[in-house]
């Protein structure tokens, strides 16, 4: 699936848009939209990194908990062996990845509806081992007082990351780059078999393609980048504890996915920020917080029932057809939608 | 000792009683209709709430209650195929979704309608049978014997009836079903409806033990999904096997040590299943 990658005049012109957008808007919101932005753009982290995983087509229930196993891991070795914070959150994104290696053997011995459920029962074991054991883990009350971000003090510029709009723009820089690396990897030959594995598992394996090896691989660079975005979490919050990674949470990421659509990179982003805007903005000015989730989840199902291939199809469709004014009637190989 | 040995078997068959029954209606629609129900254990928080008001605020005999449960939750499963499975039949991620959303809004419903703290449920029957020193309430004894009479009529409705066979072959083979003149939608409608009227019976039949609460479905689900795998599925007689096996292992593991070990016991013994027979126990070999 060749995209074309050349950015037109048009596209320019968007990313420069966005760009503004991204920097002002923590200055256009209050206080507590402002900690909601943090937590929003740390979850476009969550959801992209899951989109890769789901492109050799098993869904995974254990995302939650690896983003879980970056942010313990990077509390317990800033908080524990006394790491420089940033070093603390590479090193647990790194445990993140290095479970979800371990976690391979077991779990891609199964496909399908047996992969899904073998993987929640693998997070969840690793969730209740944080809940039961309180050394290191904390228990059911977690880790508490984690190191936050240090300040950068040069002088004529002091940035103090308890600030919100200031972390906002550091869990930006670090998303940006993730998503740029996640693309990157999806473009490449080794997203290519992801996708080809996804399609054809029997006919990629007869030409010497390993599947194992991909799906390990798609596992473990998605639980990567999930340990970072938990790792931001950590030292956001300062404070860690198992509920804040079950199975809510996990069926949270599995709707802004499906609902924002993942035949696209985007698609995943579409959802968690039109769901988030919606659930936290909209039904939330409203004032009717008792039936917020009655209608949350009226939401859901009119978005699965009518939009089918997610939000995303929407821009498809539409970017289609501002090609199509144009007079230049393409063949419609774009509208090829992922199951 | 033999006495809290017994005691403990007692309290496992109680267990595995109540969790084969929603197991079984979760395979039943998996079988089907191919799409994973989430909001199943809100169905069998209906059935609960269904006690809480036939028989706790209208003064309904306790069987009638049940009885009207169970065709209450059962028109709530025909609500869910006519309104969400049967749009969304080639796309089973999305039946999933939708059933989370449904999930949202039955959980809501309850919480407008009976509030958020538990409901207290008075006792059916003071009675127990005493064997040594363990007892049987017969609260529990009455969710054994529900359960038996359920599953063996369940068994010989799927093997003699005509609409058990095409519940089976639509299991089977959803196209091939079609084409010998099987109606999939009347099908799909009969399947929703046991499979949601056995986890609502479950729930009426557990209430007066639970309190029941509106989030109550979610340790249910979770439970339910485990023994599906173990037992494999798409086999009825695979998630009896498993609600039984997974009952006695974690009512044991719990007497002994505590809960949190005992679900992590469950889930290891899960995985080891999965590895050793990644279909399960009774399962076949997936479907594409």
């Amino acid at each position: 699936m060749p995209e074309k990658t050349s950015i037109g005049g048009a596209g320019l012109i968007g990313i420069l848009i966005l760009a503004v957008v991204l920097i002002a808007v923590p200055h256009l919101v209050s206080f507590s939209q402002q900690e909601l932005l943090v937590l929003l753009t740390i979850n476009v982290l969550v959801v992209v990194s899951y989109r890769l995983q789901t492109l050799t087509g098993e869904w995974s229930l254990a995302h939650v908990v690896m983003m879980g196993a970056g942010a313990y891991g990077s509390a317990l070795f800033a908080k524990s062996f006394g790491f420089p914070v940033p070093l603390a959150m590479i090193a647990g994104a790194i445990t993140a990845g290095v479970i979800a290696t371990v976690l391979s053997f077991p779990l891609f011995r199964m496909k399908g509806f047996y992969f899904l459920i073998g993987s929640f029962a693998a997070g969840e074991i690793l969730r209740l081992i944080w809940k039961r054991f309180t050394d290191p883990f904390g228990g059911p009350k977690g880790i508490q007082r984690i190191p936050g971000f240090p300040e950068i003090d040069l002088g004529f510029i002091h940035i103090d990351f308890y600030d919100p709009a200031n972390y906002y723009y550091l869990v930006l820089v670090v998303v940006l780059v993730s998503l740029w690396v996640l693309y990157r990897v999806e473009k490449s030959r080794i997203g290519l078999t992801f996708h080809a594995i996804h399609w054809q598992d029997k006919l990629s394996e007869s030409v010497g393609v390993d599947a194992f090896r991909y799906r390990m691989l798609a596992f473990v660079i998605a639980s990567f980048f999930a340990g970072l975005a938990g790792a931001l979490y950590a030292h956001y919050l300062s404070t860690v504890n198992p509920n804040q990674f079950d199975v809510n949470t996990m069926v949270y990421v599995l709707i802004w996915t499906i609902v924002g659509g993942t035949s696209r990179w985007y698609g995943p982003i579409l959802g968690v920020v039109a769901l988030t805007i919606v659930d936290e903005v909209i039904l939330r000015s409203i004032g009717v917080d008792q039936v917020r989730p009655l209608l949350y989840g009226l939401i859901l199902i009119l978005a699965i029932l009518f939009l089918p291939n997610g939000l995303e199809s929407l821009v498809i469709k539409a970017r289609d057809a501002l090609r199509n004014r144009g007079g230049a009637n393409l063949p419609n190989g774009q509208a090829v939608a992922r199951k | 000792m033999p006495d809290f040995l017994l005691q403990t078997v007692f309290n496992a068959s109680y267990a595995a009683s109540y969790m084969a029954l929603i197991a079984v209606g979760l395979v039943l629609i998996f079988g089907v209709m191919g799409v994973i129900n989430f909001a199943h254990g809100e169905l069998y928080m209906a059935g609960a709430y269904a006690i809480v008001f036939f028989y706790v605020w209208s003064g309904l005999p306790f069987f009638v209650a049940v009885a009207l449960g169970l065709v209450f939750v059962g028109c709530l499963g025909i609500l869910m195929e006519l309104t969400l499975f049967r749009p969304l039949r080639t796309n089973p991620l999305g039946g999933l979704i939708a059933s989370i959303g449904f999930l949202l809004i039955l959980q809501t419903l309850a919480v407008l309608g009976f509030g958020l703290r538990n409901q207290n449920v008075p006792p059916v029957s003071q009675g127990r049978i005493t064997v040594g020193g363990a007892f049987l309430t017969y609260e529990r004894l009455y969710v054994i014997i529900a359960t038996i009479g359920l599953l063996t009529a369940l068994y010989f409705f799927l093997r003699k009836s005509k609409f058990g066979w095409a519940l089976r072959a639509c299991a089977q083979d959803r196209e091939a079903a079609a084409l010998q003149g099987i109606s999939i939608n009347q099908t799909a409608r009969y399947a929703m409806f046991i499979g949601a009227a056995l986890a609502g019976v479950a729930g009426a039949m557990t209430a007066p033990l639970v309190a029941p609460s509106p989030y109550m479905g979610h340790s249910v689900i979770v439970t339910a999904f485990i023994i599906i795998i173990v037992g494999g599925i798409g086999s009825l007689e695979g998630a009896v096997v498993a609600a039984v096996l997974y009952a006695f292992v974690h009512t044991f593991v719990t007497t002994f040590y505590d809960g949190v070990i005992a679900n992590i016991v469950g889930l290891l013994l899960m995985l080891a299943v999965l590895v050793v027979k990644p279909q399960g126990l009774f399962g076949v070999r997936e479907r594409a």
